[in-house]
């Protein structure tokens, strides 16, 4: 049985005369020790849903399940019981001004029973763990936002918790802060074993750093797997779109379009895009062409890159060849699991100019 | 030095038990009404943040009750509203007239005032913050003294100096109901009997007073303040 089961969510929010479905009928199974990612553009309701975990937002239908107990059975105590038992670090870090970092690490510890003694050390292994030492009695307004949610990934980990959420805890952050956050995340998951449900709208903070992905827009959950699934194989628009995000195939492209060599290509010459995984980037594809098929090929772009461990190749080629052999092309390279789309950088510019 | 005074403050120098008195008056009154009326007050503005829009204990229908009441108070004038309550204080003093009994209706327009105040204060608090205090299992009245009151602290602060400061002009007033007090001295005797260096000595005290309060209150409101402070 999964660490959090999510069956059938539905999140409606009535207003005077207006019904909006902020989420609708989300199905998620979150194991013990994943790192779970939910990608989605805002107001596709990803962070409604992260609220429904701890009953932030009480759920309109549908069960939550966490360590095999229903919660919608739960008293108010037992609510702030589990509450203080799943971290939640957030955007806008939240923390306290009016007290000093020590303090704001101490507050989740408030009526639980740990002793003074516990209390203290906890606060001070937890400074350690997010490098904050010498910190202890600052103000937050005294700090970066980087230490700001460092210190806030203290607070979120004082009582302890399984179960750590995450509302888009770097994007308020620039890059390099942004990376040393998500490492930090990771040593979390991996070494104490820590549950992390991400919520974010950028890819590349879930390919960094998660295990498994759920795509949402709508409310709907349109797309979820294992993070190597789903890159090598996305189903829906949407997942693509957020995957190009972290591959530069979208700018190749269009930088390509305001080029005027690859938009009005000679008649033989052709724009393809080559998508392969795992065994597949082993294979010597533009080598084989030209000896199989006398085509001569020229790599445009090119960007390999590894998701759990596997090689994960996207290419965008220029093959001058007739219509014919392009067609045994298509043939040979389906047989090796390498997918090939063509690019027609006409289209592209009008996609581009209705999306601008 | 003494001669000094007896020539321009003539009136002021024959009177000054009188002066005495009316001044402790004026922090009796002072000093009780905010006691009484600060508890009510910041009571009735935590309640109208808890159950307002977005509350945490969100109940529109009791929020608007309470808020139209708050509203209500608000809009009488003191002066009228001593004349309306008389009946009522003499309920609960005994009389209606004196400085003890000026005490009721002075709660009574303190309680609405600093009520509003503090439930501005505390709207200024970053929800975020709250939000991020019940995640981490706090109850309501957890929050409102862990988060409410402590985060909101040094703005209830200088509303409290706002709301003592506009009390004090009240306790003026008051002085038409034989509150007696600073303002009563100024107007009964200082004005009325054409004794200016009264009236004049009196406003000298009324602002003394006032400067104290505020001078006090950024203090300790920057004393508490550690968002904006570096």
């Amino acid at each position: 049985m999964a660490q959090i089961s999510l069956e059938h969510i539905d999140v409606t929010f009535k207003q005077k005369h207006q019904v909006s479905k902020a989420v609708q009928d989300v199905t998620l199974q979150i194991e013990k020790g994943d790192a779970y990612g939910i990608v989605g553009y805002s107001g596709a309701g990803k962070s409604t849903l992260v609220r429904v975990i701890n009953h932030l937002q009480k759920p309109s239908a549908g069960k939550v399940i966490i360590d095999n107990k229903d919660i919608d059975k739960f008293s108010h105590a037992q609510i702030r019981q589990l509450r203080k038992n799943i971290g939640f670090i957030f955007q806008h870090f939240n923390l306290m001004n009016a007290r000093t970092i020590e303090d704001n690490i101490l507050y989740p510890m408030v009526g639980t029973k740990t002793s003074n003694e516990e209390r203290k050390q906890r606060v001070q292994r937890l400074i350690n763990l997010v490098g904050l030492n010498g910190k202890e009695k600052f103000y937050p307004a005294q700090l970066s936002g980087g230490q700001k949610q460092r210190v806030a990934i203290a607070r979120a980990l004082a009582n302890n918790p399984q179960i750590l959420i995450s509302d888009e805890a770097t994007s308020a952050l620039d890059p390099k802060t942004t990376q040393a956050i998500l490492q930090l995340l990771k040593k979390i998951n991996k070494e104490l074993g820590v549950t992390i449900v991400l919520i974010t709208h950028e890819m590349d903070v879930v390919k960094s750093l998660c295990n498994k992905v759920a795509v949402m827009d709508t409310g709907k959950v349109v797309e979820k797997g294992s993070i190597l699934e789903v890159f090598s194989n996305p189903k829906t628009q949407l997942t693509k779109d957020f995957i190009d995000t972290t591959n530069n195939v979208k700018e190749a492209v269009d930088t390509l379009s305001a080029q005027e060599h690859f938009v009005e290509l000679s008649r033989n010459q052709q724009l393809f895009r080559l998508h392969y995984i795992g065994a597949s980037a082993e294979t010597p594809i533009i080598v084989d062409l030209y000896q199989k098929f006398g085509a001569i090929s020229n790599i445009v772009y090119g960007n390999i890159e590894f998701i759990s461990n596997v090689p994960l190749g996207n290419l965008i080629i220029e093959i001058d060849a007739e219509e014919s052999t392009i067609k045994e092309i298509k043939e040979y390279l389906a047989s090796k699991d390498v997918h090939l789309t063509n690019i027609n950088l006409d289209q592209e510019k009008i996609r581009n100019s209705k999306e601008g | 030095m003494s001669s000094f005074l007896t020539h321009y403050l003539p009136n002021v120098m024959t009177m000054i038990p009188d002066f005495e008195q009316a001044t402790i008056e004026t922090l009796y009154m002072t000093f009780v009404t905010a006691l009484i009326g600060g508890i009510i007050g910041l009571f009735i503005g935590v309640l109208l943040v808890l159950t307002g829009p977005e509350g945490i204990s969100e109940n529109i229908s009791f929020y608007t009750v309470l808020d139209k009441i708050v509203n209500f108070f608000r809009a009488i004038p003191f002066i009228i509203l001593l004349a309306v309550i008389a009946p009522f204080t003499r309920i609960i003093v005994g009389t209606a007239i004196g400085t003890t009994a000026c005490i009721v209706p002075l709660v009574i327009a303190v309680i609405p005032f600093y009520a509003r105040q503090v439930q501005n204060a505390l709207l200024d608090v970053d929800s975020g913050i709250v939000e991020s205090a019940q995640a981490m299992g706090s109850s309501t009245w957890g929050i409102v003294f862990r988060v409410y009151l402590k985060e909101g602290l040094p703005k209830i602060i200088r509303s409290s100096v706002v709301t003592l400061i506009s009390l004090i002009s009240l306790t003026a007033m008051a002085g038409t109901v034989a509150g007696g007090g600073l303002g009563n001295l100024a107007v009964m005797v200082g004005y009325q009997r054409y004794e200016n260096d009264v009236t004049f000595v009196s406003l000298i005290l009324i602002l003394i007073l006032v400067f104290v309060i505020q001078i006090i209150g950024d203090i300790l409101a920057r004393l508490t303040d550690h968002e904006n402070a570096k």
